[in-house]
């Protein structure tokens, strides 16, 4: 028997305003939908949600995948050599931020980074000849998430950088980042001047045994529990790193004592780390993909486990659609710009960092991170506003990272792509902004959202994946 | 003359929103035409099919498209400047915020469940090609579903009613206009007392007859559920009808039941038959059009008109026997018809009302009348925008709503042709129907005098005079005043029937009254003059 007749009547109404008045009059709740045609009314698309929307088969995928996640358990492990722990990375490999890119059309700041990881490696003497073999086809290039790894901004890692090890104890699977080098000239944002390299040299020769002896000392680091107390210390951990950069600095500090490492060396060392308030993103980043890969390969889930871009698009992979990109063009970034610089110098949006998003902290967790709205140009208002409205696409929240500024509710986390194309509220990302130019660096910050048109495009996939193609 | 087109990006408004916002562009001074639509494709169509757009424009679906036509360039950019002023005040523009965070309107009736988890059914109008989907996810996520809206293929049909007989669930609609639930009105629907009798109906206006009547003999309504036009086709198979009678027939609140559509497909009304007799509560079966059984059958009464329906389901609710209907009343009205003057033309609003109408009028006249909506395909009229001898016309088919809002709302098409009508020397009847409730016309009566008025001035100047016959389909709790209503009309000198049926019996005693005497009168008026 219908739940319709004989049942007190509670009324969604979606369409013509002005139905809701009458039923209101009458004392019966009615809620008033604020309707508009899913995806600028693609008639596929909006097809392909009326068949995902309410699916049981995609709702116990869902339940699943967005479990896996919450299970998660990653671990800071230690350091390694990329070539030698990156599983598939080959000798002449560069891994870049964001869906896949061919030499020719990478943006700016990645072709800079890419000519400083060549004269890196030793493939080119100079910038000149790095492009030479760059655009000869001499480098084999692939995103860092198709191995297991994330990198901020332009992402480049070469073969012989040193790699933050990242494990899920829960799962077993593995990943990784490099190490950030700080702000100003940098490799990430496509510098590639003499300084630039011997500041990564110097930081695999030494800083990395420093921080790998460290850890080696202390044992893993249980990365949840450290990132849930920056959460209430003010960290959204994408923008903001400056308390989980201090909650790890105690550690090492700590493991470089017990490992009996010599004063001057651990002075050398955690100098660099102190002077660096982004230290912890690269961690960071490397735990919310792996609490996000523990919820890959899902058959039917909606859930988001990839947000990325590489400069010229963004792309997004969902759970039930395997390694398929759904890619739209990268969008640019609204924000502050420090003085001397315009919207007219920035890059599009880039960078693997939007795993933080896509993992229920960054822009998701904004609330937490009042200290640095301004920076990012919002009001703390916004902030709230911002991660109640995440909670609208998302799967449910991670208790394990709870917002005090919202009575300690869990941060809205697993995006999905169906609630995203239905509401049309957009996930939001807090970003950087990069200078067009290869080695300018940052010249600011703001907010962004991800491009509807990848979750179009995944809604569609995902139909054709869950109804065998059939309309049904 | 000048013609100026603007886009407004995803700025979704709904087509009542936007006519309002038409209408009003239209009665800004110098404007000649103003439309605003949603930018799909049939929109733009038709917009180009009525020449009001003649460039190319790249409008989506999710814009808002403004076409206005005006006699000079000033008025031409007032116009534009007032539609996109009005547009730029954003029904989906984020509430400014004060102290905390704004809770977030719901965008998808995932949301509103999210908001109102005890939600139980989902109101949905939003424009066509856009319906089987939000019905699809309102099933899909628990929710019975009226769909107001019109323009759902059959196939949609079949399969929103095939998962929700999966799941239990109702599926009022496609185009279902009305329905009580619960006492409570929904869409266009009357205000009606609540009681025993549940009615289940393919026809809006037809279960808005029957409940208005049915308040007005004095009983109520449990519930009014509304199935859609073509749930009895073989196509879709009853699944509403089958689905509403079995609820109805479970509720407490149920006495009595009233069924009402066209006549269905035969193998689809036997089985709805077959359910309504295992259900032994006293059922009344009216199928418009069809001559019914004389006797009753069971627990089954069966009924002629949508009139006589109520008046049954009335008199088993209160538990005696059915009265007879009263003899047609003598029309207190004196024909002075020219000669010649011998046909009835029904401008009707109601779909089911025209049908009736038509079907009444031609055994009451014993004469062909013809009409857009006939029960017999013989009968129907190849240019609806054009009479001849008795006529029925729905002013609600899409012939004539396409583009522009139903008359029940908006009432220039029915004036123009009172107008038109009137013109014609073989013309001595109109008959109006008036439907109040939600959703109707906030004042009905004062849209159709004027033009009742000027058709009688217009009949007078050339010696002739036509007789208005109208019916309000109401109750006195509806917003519009009844009382009010009906003294409006009757001061315009228009006489009133209590029911469709009734007025076309007025209707048609006033024609043949008006034949018979019409020789005579005339001819002697010929021969003085």
């Amino acid at each position: 028997m219908s739940t319709l007749i004989g049942n007190p009547l509670s009324v969604v109404n979606l369409g013509i305003d002005a139905f809701a008045d009458p039923i209101a009059a009458a004392g019966v709740p009615v809620t008033r939908v604020q309707w508009s045609p899913p995806a600028g009314g693609d008639a596929q698309v909006v097809r392909a949600l009326a068949n995902l929307v309410g699916n049981p088969v995609v709702e116990d995928a869902n339940r699943q995948a967005f479990a896996a996640y919450l299970d998660a358990e990653p671990v800071l492990e230690g350091i390694g050599i990329a070539r030698e722990v990156i599983r598939g990375m080959g000798s002449r490999t560069l891994l870049h931020s964001g869906p896949p890119i061919g030499w020719d059309t990478m943006c700016g700041p990645m072709q800079g980074a890419v000519i400083g990881a060549a004269m890196l490696e030793g493939w080119a003497r100079d910038a000149e000849e790095a492009r030479e073999i760059a655009g000869r086809g001499e480098i084999s290039f692939a995103p860092c998430h198709h191995h297991g790894a994330v990198g901020p901004m332009a992402g480049v890692i070469s073969p012989s950088m040193p790699v933050w090890i990242v494990r899920n104890a829960r799962h077993g699977n593995m990943t990784y980042s490099n190490l950030n080098e700080g702000l100003g000239k940098v490799l990430r944002y496509g510098a590639n001047s003499p300084e630039v390299l011997d500041r990564l040299r110097w930081m695999a020769s030494h800083l990395a045994p420093v921080v790998e002896a460290a850890l080696h000392a202390i044992g893993p680091i249980e990365l949840k529990p450290l990132m849930a107390r920056a959460l209430h210390m003010g960290d959204e951990m994408h923008n903001r790193n400056v308390a989980a950069s201090g909650l790890l600095m105690k550690q090492l500090v700590l493991g470089a004592l017990k490992a009996g490492i010599s004063a001057r060396d651990a002075a050398d060392a955690l100098e660099f780390v102190v002077g660096n308030d982004f230290f912890f993103l690269n961690v960071s980043m490397a735990a919310c993909k792996n609490m996000l890969d523990a919820a890959r390969g899902v058959p039917g889930s909606s859930m988001v486990t990839t947000m990325a871009r590489n400069g010229v698009e963004f792309g997004i992979r969902v759970s039930g659609t395997g390694d398929t990109w759904f890619t739209a063009p990268a969008p640019m970034v609204e924000g502050l710009y420090f003085s001397g610089y315009t919207r007219a110098d920035a890059a599009r949006d880039i960078g693997d960092s939007a795993i933080t998003e896509t993992a229920g902290i960054g822009g998701f967790a904004m609330a937490a991170a009042p200290a640095i709205v301004q920076f990012v140009g919002g009001t703390p208002q916004l902030a709230l506003a911002n991660t109640m409205e995440m909670l609208h696409i998302t799967l449910g929240q991670n208790a394990a990272f709870t917002i005090p500024q919202l009575e300690f509710a869990g941060t809205p986390a697993g995006i999905d792509v169906r609630k995203v194309v239905d509401t049309g509220i957009l996930p939001a990302i807090n970003t950087g902004i990069a200078h067009r130019e290869p080695g300018v660096g940052q010249v600011g910050a703001g907010l962004t959202r991800a491009p509807a048109e990848c979750f179009t495009h995944a809604v569609v996939a995902l139909a054709g994946l869950v109804t065998g193609g059939a309309p049904r | 003359m000048a013609t100026a087109t603007r886009i407004v990006r995803g700025a979704y408004r709904d087509s009542i929103a936007l006519m309002k916002l038409s209408a009003a562009l239209a009665a800004m001074p110098g404007v000649e035409q103003a439309s605003l639509v949603m930018a799909t494709e049939g929109n733009v169509d038709l917009l180009r099919q009525t020449g009001l757009l003649t460039d190319d424009t790249d409008a989506r679906p999710s814009d808002v498209l403004i076409v206005v036509r005006a006699t000079s360039d000033k008025a031409l950019a007032g116009a534009l400047g007032e539609a996109e002023r009005s547009l730029a005040t954003s029904a989906l523009a984020p509430a400014a915020h004060g102290g905390g965070p704004e809770p977030v309107a719901p965008r998808s009736t995932a949301m509103a469940i999210a908001a109102a988890p005890q939600s139980n059914l989902a109101l949905v109008s939003v424009p066509g090609e856009y319906a089987a989907a939000e019905a699809m996810k309102a099933l899909r996520l628990g929710l019975n579903v009226m769909l107001f809206s019109d323009g759902v293929s059959v196939e949609d049909e079949v399969a929103i009613k095939s998962l929700a007989q999966a799941r239990n669930l109702l599926v009022m609609g496609p185009d279902c206009g009305t329905a009580i639930v619960n006492g409570v009105p929904l869409a266009f629907a009357n205000v009606v007392r609540r009681g025993v009798i549940g009615c289940v109906g393919a026809s809006g206006t037809g279960l808005q007859q029957i409940t208005s009547l049915i308040d007005r003999y004095g009983q109520g309504v449990s519930h009014a559920l509304g199935t859609g036009g073509r749930d009895l086709s073989e196509a879709v198979g009853g699944v509403s009808m089958l689905a509403g009678i079995q609820a109805l027939a479970g509720d407490r609140g149920t006495r009595v039941l009233v069924l009402v559509s066209k006549p269905p497909a035969p193998s689809i009304a036997r089985n709805v038959l077959a359910a309504a007799r295992k259900i032994r509560k006293p059922t009344v079966v009216c199928f418009v059009g069809a001559e019914p059984p004389a006797a009753k059958d069971g627990n089954l009464h069966y009924a002629r008109t949508l009139e006589d329906a109520a008046r049954i389901a009335t008199s088993l609710a209160a538990r005696r026997a059915p009265a007879r209907r009263t003899a047609a009343r003598a029309p207190p009205f004196r024909a002075r018809f020219a000669r010649g003057q011998r046909c009835v033309r029904g401008l009707y609003s109601g779909g089911t009302f025209a049908y009736e109408a038509s079907w009444l009028l031609g055994a009451a006249l014993g004469d062909e009348v013809w009409s857009n909506a006939p029960v017999h395909k013989k009968f129907a009229l190849r240019n609806p925008w054009t009479s001849h001898g008795h006529t029925v016309i729905d002013l609600g088919a899409d012939e004539f709503t396409r583009g522009r809002p139903h008359p029940m709302i908006d009432h220039r098409l029915r004036n123009d042709r009172i107008l038109r009508e009137a013109e014609d020397p073989e013309v001595a009847v109109i008959v109006l129907d008036v439907v109040l409730g939600h959703g109707a016309h906030p004042d009905p009566s004062a849209e159709m005098v004027p033009a009742i008025r000027t058709a009688q001035a217009a009949a007078k100047r050339r010696k002739r005079q036509i007789a208005f016959v109208a019916f309000l389909c109401g109750t006195a709790d509806d917003p519009q005043d009844l009382p009010r209503q009906e003294a409006t009309l009757r001061d315009a000198g228009v006489v009133l029937g209590q029911s469709n049926a009734d007025a076309i019996r007025i209707a048609a005693a006033i024609a043949k009254r008006g034949t018979a005497a019409a020789p005579s009168r005339s001819a002697s008026k010929r021969r003085k003059a």
